[in-house]
This record gives structure tokens, C-alpha cells and sequence, in this order.
């Protein structure tokens, strides 16, 4: 395992930084550490034009990718959907050749507005956060990826106020150091709802 | 002097009445001078018998005709057509001559005499055709095409031909005129003393002297002239090449008009191939006109009326005979349908090089006196004949292919409507080089011939010609373009082009380049569908990256951008309006300045006002919902 080590490369998506409260937070804590590389696709490419040869060669340089952004309307902001459509193509990503992204891992660490107890089946938004990105999960699966469930924050316009943001975004640099690192327990991991759930079961000790 | 004003005077009314109201009518320009032509000579006796000797100074019509036309032909499109060019010229002379010869061998002429008039009917009239070609849009089909390679095999075969004649001649013709017979259409050869082989080897060197000193001398001389930027000084150079190149040919006894198009076709990719063709066209289409005149005007009505119809049964049986051997090569050579009909109808006359052969038999004591104006009547006839069958076409044969034809055109749509880009200084370089990076044509037209060397050498084919004049747009094929970018560095002069354009092409887009507001407003107002004043953009993106490197994100400032040039576009209508109400006097007075300080404080309100939560649509971005939004949610 030790020969594949390459880092991890975060994706991050947000339209309006200077507006953000969490992911800022979030975006600024996971600059600077080494082994982690970080994209603002946003800032690289204000006009969507987004360099394919540029992402595939990143995607490649790496052996956990992540997204990072704020849930809009169940799913990634704008930019992320266009990466995906652009840079996952057919002989790279998927297809008989496409086998560039197999035996990567994969996760999502996302913000969403409405508390934890409106995600789930009796609450108003009817499904859990993994459920609803199931077409990421999906396209993880078919490009070969280990895909692990999402890490989120729950209640995001309001984590400031209640405390709840210094601990969610010390949280997040321990799963991203035990990325790099390779000290997550994935197979356990991937049977959970969330990521932040049971993280010092998941972690092990410095490797 | 008196008598040159007066008959100049008649010509030109004459052509000025009977021209517009034949095209109004629908029969073309030809038809017209034709017409005037029979009006003032024959009909009403006002000019008399100086319409020869004005015939062989009109005839000088159709040599700019073939200078032109060589202008518009690549060497590489002249050979790509060699095989129709020998193939269906080469049969069209020969079976017409062979028919016509024999038909008269049967009437029981000598044969010298039948080779001669089989010869001289086999041409067709370069000059009716091409004219009436242009005229209505028909160049460029392939009828239209396979028309013109015969008309440029006959120019060619003249040739031979004319050095043919005097073989034929007859002793006893000679014997019973004597040796009086020159009309002063005696060409002074200055070969005509030498051997054969020298003879041969002159010829050659003159038109080695045509291709050499038109590929290498004239670039230099054009641009030594043009860097005058005395116009007046460029249309002399142009008519001193023609003339030049047309003295030439006729010193060494070739024709002037396949010199001047060999000169043409050697000019046709050089950067003063407009400016040329803008500066013969006007002189070529006098000169066409007058010789048309003239051949109406020399219709001999006493001729005719005295046997009319054998004269009219002669015509139409030539016209006849041509058009069947012209349909059995349209069949031969697969030009179909109402392709095949155009070529048969448009070339079922004889020519004007007949007049020329026929003048220059009866000088070699090739044909008795008393068949020329026979002859020359029924060549003239026919020639008069034509535009009937131009309308023929139009009317008869068009509407029955119409729909058939339609899914045709879809595959040979070759003739694109290129870009006219007035001006390739800094900004219209920037154009071309998209436009053509993403292979849309564009015809460049710059009068600054150190600019064009410029462009020429870096590889794009660019002409030298001077924009504002009407001739040139015309030439560089502004009626076939899509649109016209203007980009030229005098501000003035860009407005009145623009002014012009619109006022004569009102459907044509026209896109200008402005200095500043007020120039923008001013092209506006002249008629130009876009404007941008060249420093906007480039202030904007510097603007954008001042932000970005101040510590902006990117994203933002693209979405501040946007907002401010939406803005900014807003105010400019508002501006505009005023501008527009407002007199030249009063345009730097109070209201147009407190536009631009209300302009300004809009803008600054739009900027700045997106903190916090407050949500506000003018940049476009993504808002978050108010803090305790799900509140509304929990509740129910």
C-alpha cells in the first residue's frame, strides 16, 4: 500500500467565499498541510472553462480525491457537476481504457442547511445526505473508486453562532491528516451514514 | 471640337435614357445600349458613319473586360478548368466552324471563303455574355462557368485564327480591289518583317515580359505609387499597365485581350488586385457601353429591309446551329439541367471578335465585298438577339427547375459570404486573425501599403485600396458579403464610411470600431449595428486584474465585471438617448454631464451593495439564505 501513496487532492467548490462562514473555515484549514493539494475551482476557472488535461493530471498525482463544497438543492454546486462532466471522460475515467481512477478513494465533505434530524426519512427533506448524493457514490462505483460516506455539517448557516464550527473544522483536519496518512479505517468507514461519526474508532494511532 | 461635344453628348443621353429603362424592364444593360444604339444611328440618323471607327476605340472596352476578368481568376483556378477549357472550347469552335463551312460550301462558295465564315461564327460575344453574367449573378454557377471557358478558348483561338486569314486570301479579290482597302484599322506590326522562328521567339518574349515584369515589377511600382496616396496617380498607373500591356501585344500581333488577361490573371493575387479592378471598372464599363452603342448603331437597316428574310432566316438558323452544338457538348460534358440550358442559350450569338475577323478578311481579300454586310448583319443581329435569350432563360427554363433544383444547391453552395474588414491596423488585425483562425473568409482591405506588406508577409492575404471609396467595397464584394467591420484609423472617416454603407447596402451588418463615446455615439447614429470603443475591453480586463491581485477572488470580480459592463451597457442607451435629443451645441452641456454622474453613482451603488444578507440580484452570484431560514421548515 505504502508505494501508492500520493496525497490527497481536494476539490473546492464555492461561488461566493467572501459570503461563506463554514467552508472559508473549512477551506483555509486544509491549505498548507503537505501532501494535501488544494483546488479552487471557482478561482481557476471564473468562466467555467476548466483545463481537462490539467484536472486528469492532478486526478492521476493523487490517491484520495475530495470534494469540498456547500450542498445546493441536494447536489454540488454548478462547477463541480461541469469538472465531473468534463474531466471523468469516457477512455480516462470509465470505459474499457478508462481505468485511471481505480483503487482511488473517494469522499465528499460537504455543508448542508438543514439540521441532521431533517435528513432522514420522516424529516423534510425525506432522505439521509449519503442517500441523496447517491449519483456521486454511483459514479465512484463505476470508475473503480473506494467510495466513503460523506463528512458532513449539519445546520451550516448557523454553526458560528452555536459553537459548533471550531470543533467540526478540527474535526475534518484529523480525517484529512488520516487520509494522506492512510490511518482511516476504510472498510468500516464506508458502512457509515457519515464520516464524523465514531472518528476516534476509525483513526488510528500515528502510522 | 464642337461636333466631338455634341456626339458625346448624344451618346451618353442616349445610353442615359434607354439603360435604366431596359434594366426597369428586365432586359439588362446590353439590350439597353443596343437599343440606344439603333435609336440614334439607323432610326434616327443623329450619328453617322464615325461608329466605326468609334467601334474599334470602344472595342478597347473588352480588353479591360479580359484585364478584369483575369483579375478574378487565379493561376490555380485557370489550370483547374484547362480540361473544359480545351475540351468544350476546343470542340465548340471546331464543330461550329466545320458546320458553318459547310453549309456554305453547299451554297456553293469557295472554300477559302466558308473557312472564313465558318470561323468568324464560331465565336460568341465575351462581352454580351460576361456583362449580362454579372449582371444577373450567374458567374458563379456551373453553366455559368462552363460558359466562360469557351468564351476564353475562342479569345485564344482569335489568335491563330487572325494569323490564319491571310492564307485564305483570294487573288481575284485581290486583283479586283487593289490595294486600297485600308480603313485605318492597319495594325502597326513590328513582326510582321521577321522570320518565322524569330517571329515566334518575339511573341514569347513578350509574353515572358507580361507574366516576368507583372510578377516582379509592378508589386514595386504599385507600391512606389500608391505611397503617394495620390489617387488620381494610381488610376493612371492602372490604365498605363492595361494600355501598356495591350500596345504590347498588338506590336508583336497578338491579341491585346488575351495579353491583358494573362496580366490580370499574373495580378490576381496581388495585393492591389482591388484597387485595380476599382480603378478600370468605370473605364471598362464606359467603353463596354459605347461598343454596344456601336453595334447598334451600325446596324445596316437598308440591308436588311431589302431582303429581310433571308437576313432574319439567316440569324436565326446561325443562332440555331450554334445552340444545337452547344446543348450536344452541355450533354457531352454533363452540364445539366438548367445549367446545360444557360450554357446553350447564353453563347447561341456570334461576337464581336466576328467583327473583327470579318473586317480583317475583307482586308485580306478574304471574302467579297458584298457578303460582309451580310455578314456583319447577321453577327450583329444575333448579338441583339441575346438578351432575348438571357430573358428566355430567366423566364422559361428557371421555373422549370426550381423545385428540382433546390436540394441540389444545398451541396454546392462554394460561393461564401465572406467579412469585409475595412482597416487591419491593431484593431481590425485582432479580427481577421480570429475570424480566420475559425476559417470564416474575410477580405482585408488597408490603405496603408506598409501595413499590407506587413500582413502579406506574415501570411494573410491582405489588399491595399482605399476603403472610403465605394468602388473599392464594391470590387472587394461588399453585395456578396455578410458583413463589413470597420476599422479604420481616421474617425471621421469611419463615420462617413459607415453612413455610406448603410445608405447603399441597408441590409448589410456593419461593425464599427469607435475611439470614444462620442465616436461611438456618432456611428451609432450613422447606421452601425455594433459598436466598441477600443479601449473598453482591455481597460475592463485590467480593471479585473487590479481587483484579483488587490486579493479578490477570482469568481467575484468576473461577477463584478459582468455587473459593471451590464451597467455600464444600460447607462450607454440612457447617454445615448440624450446624445440623440440633444444638438450638436448643447452636447457638452448640463444634462448630458449629469447623466454620466448618475451613471457613475448607479454603478457604485450596485457594487457595493451586495453585503451581508441582504440579497440583491445585480451581480448575478449565489446569495446564502438568511440565517434561521429552516425555521420556516421545523415549524410546519
Amino acid at each position: 500500500m505504502l508505494d501508492q501513496y500520493k496525497g490527497v487532492l481536494l476539490l473546492f467548490a464555492h461561488p461566493s467565499l467572501d459570503r461563506s462562514e463554514a467552508n472559508s473555515e473549512l477551506l483555509s484549514a486544509s491549505r498548507g498541510i503537505e501532501g494535501v493539494t488544494v483546488v479552487d475551482l471557482y478561482a481557476e476557472y471564473p468562466d467555467y472553462r476548466i483545463d481537462i488535461e490539467r484536472e486528469q493530471q492532478r486526478l492521476l498525482d493523487h490517491q484520495v480525491i475530495v470534494f469540498m463544497f456547500p450542498m445546493y438543492w441536494y447536489s454540488t454546486p454548478a462547477i463541480l457537476k461541469e469538472w465531473q462532466d468534463l474531466v471523468l471522460e469516457y477512455g480516462f475515467a470509465y470505459g474499457a481504457e478508462g481505468t485511471a481512477l481505480q483503487g482511488k478513494d473517494f469522499v465528499c465533505a460537504l455543508t448542508a442547511g438543514g439540521a441532521e434530524h431533517a435528513y432522514r426519512a420522516e424529516g423534510y427533506n425525506h432522505f439521509t445526505v449519503r442517500q441523496l448524493l447517491t449519483p456521486i457514490e454511483q459514479t465512484a462505483s463505476l470508475t473503480g473508486m473506494r467510495y466513503l460516506p460523506p463528512f458532513a455539517l449539519f445546520s451550516s448557516r448557523t454553526a458560528r453562532e452555536d459553537q459548533r464550527l471550531q470543533q467540526h473544522v478540527s474535526d475534518w483536519k484529523r480525517v484529512l491528516l488520516a487520509l494522506r496518512d492512510q490511518r482511516l479505517d476504510l472498510d468500516r468507514a464506508s458502512q457509515l451514514e457519515r464520516l464524523n461519526d465514531a472518528l476516534d474508532s476509525l483513526i488510528g494511532g500515528a502510522s | 471640337m464642337t461636333v466631338y461635344l455634341i456626339n458625346a453628348f448624344i451618346y451618353l443621353c442616349a445610353a442615359v435614357i434607354t439603360v435604366p429603362l431596359a434594366k426597369r424592364l428586365g432586359l439588362g444593360s446590353v439590350l439597353g445600349y443596343l437599343i440606344a444604339g439603333v435609336v440614334i444611328g439607323p432610326v434616327t440618323g443623329l450619328v453617322g458613319s464615325e461608329t466605326v471607327t468609334l467601334q474599334h476605340f470602344a472595342e478597347f472596352g473588352v480588353v479591360m473586360m479580359l484585364f478584369l476578368v483575369g483579375l478574378e481568376l487565379e493561376p490555380r483556378m485557370l489550370w483547374s478548368m484547362r480540361n473544359r477549357l480545351l475540351g468544350l472550347g476546343g470542340l465548340q469552335v471546331g464543330l461550329t466552324s466545320a458546320i458553318f463551312a459547310g453549309a456554305a460550301l453547299l451554297f456553293g462558295l469557295q472554300w477559302q471563303i466558308a473557312v472564313a465564315i465558318g470561323l468568324l461564327l464560331s465565336l460568341s460575344s465575351t462581352a454580351i455574355v460576361l456583362q449580362t453574367f454579372s449582371e444577373r449573378g450567374l458567374s458563379g454557377t456551373p453553366g455559368g462557368r462552363s460558359a466562360f471557358s469557351v468564351l476564353l478558348f475562342q479569345d485564344i483561338a482569335v489568335i491563330p485564327m487572325l494569323a490564319l486569314i491571310p492564307l485564305l486570301a483570294l487573288p481575284e479579290l485581290a486583283a479586283q480591289q487593289g490595294d486600297s482597302q485600308g480603313d485605318g484599322h492597319q495594325e502597326m506590326i513590328l513582326v510582321s518583317g521577321l522570320d518565322g522562328w524569330l517571329r515566334a521567339l518575339v511573341v514569347l518574349g513578350a509574353i515572358g515580359l507580361v507574366v516576368g515584369a507583372g510578377h516582379f515589377l509592378s508589386r514595386p511600382l504599385f507600391r512606389f505609387v500608391a505611397q503617394a496616396g495620390l489617387r488620381e496617380a494610381f488610376t493612371a498607373a492602372s490604365l498605363a499597365l492595361v494600355i501598356g500591356v495591350a500596345a504590347l501585344m498588338t506590336l508583336v500581333g497578338l491579341s491585346p485581350a488575351l495579353g491583358t488577361f494573362l496580366a490580370g490573371v499574373v495580378l490576381a493575387n496581388s495585393e492591389f488586385r482591388h484597387e485595380l479592378e476599382a480603378n478600370i471598372e468605370p473605364f471598362k464599363g464606359l467603353l463596354l457601353g459605347l461598343f454596344f452603342i456601336t453595334v447598334g448603331a451600325g446596324i445596316d437597316f437598308g440591308v436588311l429591309t431589302s431582303s429581310p428574310g433571308t437576313i432574319i432566316g439567316l440569324t436565326l438558323g446561325v443562332m440555331l446551329v450554334k445552340a444545337l452544338v452547344l446543348l450536344g457538348l452541355a450533354l457531352l460534358f454533363k452540364v445539366r439541367r438548367s445549367d446545360g440550358w444557360l450554357f446553350t442559350l447564353s453563347l447561341a450569338q456570334a461576337g464581336e471578335f466576328g467583327f473583327v475577323l470579318l473586317s480583317f478578311s475583307l482586308q485580306n481579300h478574304v471574302l467579297p465585298p458584298d457578303l460582309a454586310p451580310v455578314l456583319a448583319l447577321v453577327v450583329g443581329l444575333s448579338m441583339f438577339l441575346t438578351p432575348l435569350l438571357f430573358i428566355a432563360y430567366e423566364k422559361l427554363v428557371i421555373p422549370r427547375y426550381v423545385g428540382s433544383d433546390e436540394e441540389r444547391e444545398a451541396d454546392h453552395i462554394e460561393e461564401q459570404h465572406p467579412i469585409i474588414i475595412a482597416g487591419v491596423g491593431r484593431f481590425g488585425q485582432i479580427i481577421n486573425r480570429l475570424l480566420t483562425a475559425s476559417n470564416i473568409p474575410t477580405v482585408v482591405l488597408d490603405q496603408d501599403v506598409g501595413q499590407v506588406q506587413n500582413m502579406r508577409a506574415t501570411g494573410f492575404t491582405t489588399y491595399y485600396g482605399d476603403v472610403t471609396r465605394p468602388e473599392l467595397l464594391h470590387t472587394a464584394g461588399i453585395e456578396q458579403a455578410s458583413l463589413l467591420v470597420v476599422a479604420i484609423d481616421e474617425p471621421e472617416a469611419a463615420v462617413i464610411l459607415v453612413e455610406e454603407v448603410r445608405r447603399e447596402y441597408p441590409h448589410l451588418t456593419i461593425m464599427a470600431r469607435a475611439f470614444d463615446r462620442t465616436h461611438c455615439y456618432r456611428l451609432k447614429h450613422a447606421g452601425a449595428d455594433y459598436v466598441v470603443i477600443e479601449t473598453y475591453h482591455s481597460a475592463l480586463a485590467m480593471a479585473a486584474q487590479a481587483l484579483r491581485s488587490n486579493g479578490m477572488h477570482p469568481f467575484r470580480v468576473d461577477q463584478l465585471r459582468a455587473a459593471f459592463d451590464e451597467t455600464e451597457a444600460r447607462g450607454h442607451q440612457d447617454m445615448y438617448a440624450v446624445w440623440q435629443e440633444e444638438s450638436e451645441g448643447e452636447r457638452s452641456g448640463k444634462s448630458y454631464h449629469d447623466r454620466y454622474r448618475q451613471l457613475h453613482e448607479v454603478m457604485t451603488d450596485i457594487m457595493q451593495s451586495h453585503r451581508d444578507d441582504k440579497h440583491d440580484r445585480s451581480e448575478r452570484g449565489w446569495t446564502p439564505p438568511p440565517k434561521g431560514y429552516t425555521d420556516d421548515y421545523e415549524k410546519g
